[in-house]
């Protein structure tokens, strides 16, 4: 299904380049801008199905891609949000999983743009409310937790880690080459294990397990 | 090492410090403590109540400004009589008056801040400290001696005689004891404070801390032009190879030779991405020093507790320079301790940030074997602060660090 996308980038390089992979996919991108606030405006204007914003960004270089999404979130809690952002920065993870509402979320280093199909399929699913964290972000995160994640097994922590990346099971067991019964039955090892109670496959799961990553919530 | 002070004497072995020149040096300490005392003490406050008595008379602020200038030739004395127990000196805190005279002379003095703790020590000392010096010297000598003179035929007194006997080696203890603690109060009080020890020296220091603010505002600037330029470069050019290989048929050669490039080409960025990351962190700059540590913590390979608590942020330079300590004492966590788990705490008291980073490691770190602790003590050191580090052999390792936020 072709999306609108609102792009911010403020490399014009890389902003073309984006525009070429979405359109190159079908969708089409009525505004690609080069700053935080011309994509507030943008957005407001277009309602897009999905915007898909650099962190860093002009006018104040820091964080403004990032607080403009939120924004705009805030006004708009249906709207899906793509960041992306050179670094890794938990920080940055923490602000964007911190948005409340239940449609999509994205945060993925800019590297995996350049992996053109798995970023349109990443594109995709923000747009269809899933969530998407970068693997690296979910590494660390991994990392952090770590005395209960101790009990979980190496299966159980490879399905874990898909899990926070947004994966749903049959993406997973295809990823891993098991059957979708098997990873469901890790999946309930797992949260049995960390003791969180969610149902289902969707948005509400990833972000339980994040949350429990991060150490927010159980 | 040889001791420095009547206190640091005092540690040594028994028969090193009984034999040594110390208690000799504080019993004449404390003997021209009494003399100079009661003689200074009696003329300044017959000066300061004759001064009070005709103050309606102009003569009577003549008197007391007299005590003012008493007390710092009182300070002078004390200063050269503090060499007995302090090998140290402790320089004059006073500035040379700007022009000769003794208008000038006294108008310096007593705009001085220095002057008026010269002032309170010379209350201190002519009410209180002389009297205590004689008190300790009176009980440290005289108590012996008094036992002693007990009969000798009667073996009721005999347990004053070993009481006596008993007090002899203590005496120099306790004379040694209040003599350190005497001139640890007379250096407190009569040293120069940092700002009084002359404009050079404050020169040099806001020299150092301008050179360090150089340093990070250059690496804020290449981190910033690294990012703008080189990695959004390599990025687009990665997409644009991912364009191309989208387009090539599947499983032919030109597709495989694309998909060898994008990867050599994610390997240079991600080097890039470290690099910048090390010369400066930029989630430091956006949420500040609890982010910032957040993050590198989840990139070390030990399991970090992080508590830093901070009711505001403090000075970029005060920020900049806690985060270098704790990614390189983090660093060292990973690579040389062995440690299981480790910690690190902030907190923000009044105008001073109290950084520590703990560890359940092996221990033994050495701050001269290269860890790059000594460059981060230099760091802490240019910022006004300090740096200190206990690493026993066998863990656990602690780096504490005070940095003044002004």
């Amino acid at each position: 299904m072709p999306l609108n996308v609102v792009l911010a980038e403020d490399s014009a390089l890389l902003r073309d380049g984006l525009v070429g992979v979405l359109t190159r996919f079908g969708h089409r991108v009525p505004a690609a801008v080069a700053d935080a606030g011309a994509l507030v405006d943008a957005a407001r204007a277009h309602r897009p199905d999905l915007i898909v914003t650099d962190v860093r960004m002009p006018p104040g270089n820091n964080d403004d891609g990032l607080r403009a999404a939120v924004r705009l979130r805030r006004d708009r809690p249906d709207l899906p949000v793509l960041v992306l952002s050179q670094y890794v920065e938990q920080s940055y993870a923490a602000h964007l999983l911190d948005l409340g509402g239940d449609s999509g979320v994205g945060y993925l280093l800019k590297d995996r743009i350049s992996a053109v199909s798995e970023f349109a399929d990443a594109v995709t699913r923000v747009a269809a409310g899933g969530t998407v964290i970068d693997p690296d972000v979910v590494r660390q995160l991994l990392h952090r937790r770590h005395d209960p994640l101790q009990r979980l097994t190496a299966r159980e922590t490879e399905v874990l880690s898909m899990m926070a990346e947004g994966h749903a099971n049959g993406e997973i067991a295809r990823a891993l080459y098991v059957t979708e019964a098997a990873v469901n039955k890790h999946v309930g090892s797992i949260l049995q294990k960390l003791d969180l109670h969610v149902d289902g496959n969707g948005h509400r799961r990833v972000l339980a397990v994040l949350a429990f990553l991060r150490g927010t919530g159980r | 090492m040889r001791p420095e002070t009547a206190w640091q004497a005092l540690a040594q072995g028994p028969l090193r410090f009984l034999t040594s020149a110390w208690p000799w040096r504080s019993l004449a300490y404390l003997l021209s403590g009494v003399v100079f005392g009661s003689v200074a003490g009696f003329v300044l406050l017959v000066l300061a109540a004759a001064g009070l008595v005709l103050l309606a008379v102009a003569v009577g602020a003549a008197l007391l400004l007299a005590v003012v200038l008493g007390s710092v030739l009182v300070a002078r004395v004390e200063r050269w009589r503090l060499r007995l127990v302090d090998l140290e000196p402790a320089p004059d805190p006073h500035r040379p008056p700007e022009r000769p005279g003794p208008r000038c002379l006294l108008t310096t003095r007593l705009r001085e801040q220095a002057t008026w703790r010269e002032l309170g020590f010379a209350a201190v000392s002519s009410t209180a400290l002389w009297w205590m010096d004689f008190l300790v010297l009176a009980f440290a000598l005289g108590t012996p001696v008094l036992f002693a003179m007990s009969p000798r035929d009667d073996p009721h007194a005999w347990p004053w005689l070993i009481a006596a006997a008993c007090m002899v080696p203590a005496a120099p203890y306790t004379l040694t004891a209040w003599a350190g603690a005497r001139a640890a109060l007379t250096r407190v009080l009569l040293a120069p404070r940092d700002r009084e020890l002359g404009s050079e020296l404050t020169r040099i220091r806001a020299s150092r801390a301008r050179l360090v603010d150089a340093f990070d505002a250059e690496r804020r600037r290449i981190e910033r032009d690294l990012h703008d330029g080189a990695q959004q470069r390599l990025v687009s050019l990665n997409v644009a190879l991912g364009m191309a290989r989208l387009d090539s048929a599947p499983e032919s050669a030109l597709s495989r030779q694309l998909a060898d490039a994008q990867e050599q080409l994610t390997l240079a960025v991600h080097e890039l991405r470290e690099l910048s990351r090390g010369v400066h962190p930029k989630s430091l700059t956006d949420h500040g020093l609890a982010a910032a540590v957040d993050d590198l913590a989840a990139r070390t390979t030990v399991p970090v507790a992080v508590d830093i608590r901070l009711p505001h942020r403090p000075p970029q330079r005060v920020e900049t320079t806690a985060y270098f300590v704790v990614a390189e004492a983090l660093a060292n966590v990973a690579k040389h301790s062995g440690a299981e788990r480790a910690r690190v705490q902030a907190r923000l008291r009044t105008d001073l940030l109290t950084l520590d980073v703990w560890d359940d490691g092996v221990g033994g770190a050495d701050p001269d074997g290269g860890s790059g602790l000594t460059g981060l003590a230099d760091r802490v050191a240019a910022a006004g602060g300090r740096l200190r580090l206990s690493s026993p052999q066998g863990g656990p390792t602690l780096v504490h660090v005070e940095i003044p936020c002004r």
